[in-house]
């Protein structure tokens, strides 16, 4: 197997925040005391003056970007996925989401991949929580390049976006992602038997299970969606209509999420067999992310296995 | 103060009272206690402190408004509507499908709302948000926000109490409309927040007393808070809720309660009388 680089999106955050502090002056980051996790604290080190740590208060985080997006500035405001998206749901729909205000959320440390910290810092339902907020848009970079590319488009889109990224290092899968365009889902393999969507850290996965359906006679398409809101209709249209069967693959709750997504946007428009794989209507809990994976099942082989279910439903 | 311009102000003011039972009685909704209690603020605001231009109202260096208690929107619009930032005739729309003046301010659709509030505890987030970004952008606009007492209770007011004192903005001013009640009655019956003015000392802020409905008082609070610096200012104007309506004054009930036809001509009546008794 050839060697893969890998690098946590979270680090691939920090180092985009701080290209962009250099190039804009408007751009400002907050956080929640977590600027070492999130990474934000190599952009605090370079331009402290932009930098506003709000300590331990996220409700007040978010209340703060609003105010400094209202004044034409671009926060992007930092804590973990957890606090982002729960603590802090009814400020980011209130303050930011229904005003359209210029804020950009960087939640770190989402899904079951945390680890060992357990459940209380698993999130699991911030696609969900966000997705529901009119005008959000809500977007799971995949490797180092897209994360880097999502923050820059982020950054120059007008109006709240919410950027989930992760704790673990995962492989980088893209060589380059130029024309990246938020909203724009990628191909990343092309299939006919059946369609792969994944988001986040299950595009590399999904890859993978790819190449073992391949070694199964089985020929699959993967997906990079790595915009949940709005959602590729187009692609997952064209996808569903020549492939006749999806599964998605998500590290999130199966209520809400990409999966969630994907459903609703199909079975109004062009119905096909859709399986879920992501994390059942359950807690996550204390182990080593790729642990989680194999008992939450979320690793290619459980996508595998959905792949088939996925095509005998289709043969009905 | 001079005279004359304490008799403009009283006027403004009952203007605006008079405003704000029309928008609530034509709505048949609406918060008309804890409007009333801060008409005369907004008419000092709007017309001695705030530097704003109703001809642009998004100007860049102006200053800014963050109406926390965004249930007493009445106030706001009816204040907004007088300095010029929209006719006065879109107040009969309060509340009414296509209205951009909608139950609680929303700063995309109205002229002058500088941020969108209602649900309570989080416009000191914001106005401290706006204070940061004049400190990084060096502009000298001063930002302001009015809060119920009752408001006091939400945990994200003292989060954001506590990063505008370790921030040392001293050019935001909280406004606290100390009318005392609340839907459920009596603030210090309810959850007291006493002493509002020892909790946000022992926060770092400058803390002074006025008289809500006394334009020397409010003149000389709004004075001092603004002479502070390195460290943010609160007004804790003790205030009445439903003042100029002598069946609504300090009435818990008439928090978020319409008038009715009646109600509303005796109350009109009593309004429209105040300045020629006496």
């Amino acid at each position: 197997m050839e060697m893969t680089k890998s690098k946590a999106t979270r680090e691939s955050y920090g180092e985009a925040l701080l290209a962009l502090g250099q190039e804009n002056e408007r751009v400002v980051v907050l956080d929640a005391d977590l600027s070492g996790p999130t990474k934000t604290a190599l952009f605090a080190r370079e331009f402290p003056r932009r930098f506003v740590d709000c300590g331990i208060a996220e409700a007040n985080l978010m209340g703060c970007a609003a105010g400094l997006a209202s004044c034409g500035l671009i926060p992007f405001a930092s804590t973990f996925a957890m606090f982002a998206a729960g603590r802090a749901y009814e400020q980011v729909r209130n303050s930011i989401g229904y005003p359209r205000l210029n804020v950009k959320i960087g939640a770190t440390h989402g899904g079951i991949a945390v680890g060992e910290d357990g459940a209380t810092h698993q999130c699991i339902e911030d696609f969900a929580l966000m997705r529901a907020i009119p005008g959000m848009t809500v977007v799971c970079p995949a490797d180092d390049l897209e994360a880097k590319a999502a923050v820059r488009a982020a950054a120059a889109l007008e109006g709240p976006v919410y950027l989930r990224f992760g704790r673990d290092p995962v492989p980088v899968i893209h060589e380059s992602l130029e024309g990246f365009r938020l909203g724009k889902g990628l191909t990343l393999r092309q299939g006919k038997d059946v369609t792969i969507a994944a988001t986040g850290s299950l595009a590399a996965p999904a890859l993978e299970a790819a190449r073992l359906l391949e070694a199964r006679g089985v020929s699959a398409r993967v997906l990079d969606l790595h915009t949940i809101k709005p959602i590729d209709r187009e692609l997952l249209l064209q996808a569903a209509g020549e492939t006749g069967a999806i599964v998605t693959a998500e590290d999130h709750s199966v209520i809400g999420g990409l999966g969630s997504a994907v459903c609703e946007t199909l079975s109004g428009a062009r119905p096909v067999p859709v399986l879920r794989v992501g994390v059942e209507d359950r807690f996550g809990m204390s182990g080593r992310g790729e642990e989680l994976y194999r008992a939450y099942g979320l690793t290619a082989e459980h996508i595998v296995e959905k792949c088939l279910d996925a095509i005998a439903m289709k043969r009905g | 103060m001079q005279e004359k311009e304490q008799k403009k102000l009283e006027e403004l003011a009952r203007q605006l009272r008079i405003d704000v039972l029309e928008e609530v009685h034509s709505a048949r909704s609406g918060h008309i206690g804890g409007s009333l209690s801060i008409c005369d603020t907004l008419a000092y605001l709007y017309q001695r402190v705030l530097r704003v231009d109703p001809a642009d109202p998004r100007r860049e260096d102006r200053d800014r408004l963050v109406l926390s208690k965004g249930h007493a929107s009445p106030a706001l619009y009816a204040a907004l509507a007088e300095r010029g930032f929209f006719p006065r005739e879109e107040l009969k729309n309060f509340r009414k499908l296509g209205s951009v003046l909608q139950g609680h301010p929303d700063m995309k659709r109205i002229p002058g709302v500088d941020m969108t509030t209602g649900s309570l505890g989080q416009g000191v987030s914001a106005a401290a948000g706006m204070a940061i970004a004049g400190k990084i952008t060096g502009r000298d606009y001063r930002v302001f926000a009015i809060l119920g007492d009752g408001e006091l209770q939400e945990g994200q007011v003292w989060e954001a109490a506590m990063l505008a004192a370790h921030r040392g903005l001293d050019n935001l001013t909280v406004i606290v409309d100390n009318n005392g009640l609340q839907i459920d009655g009596p603030v210090d019956q309810v959850n007291s927040p006493y002493p509002i003015d020892e909790k946000f000392r022992a926060f770092g802020w400058e803390v002074f007393h006025a008289d809500a409905h006394s334009f020397p008082s409010l003149e000389e609070a709004f004075d001092r808070a603004m002479a502070v610096t390195g460290r943010p200012s609160m007004i804790l104007q003790r205030s009445v809720k439903g003042k100029g309506v002598s069946f609504m004054e300090n009435k818990a009930s008439w928090h978020g309660t319409p008038p009715s036809d009646e109600e509303y001509a005796a109350a009109l009546a009593e309004l429209s009388n105040t300045g020629r008794e006496a």
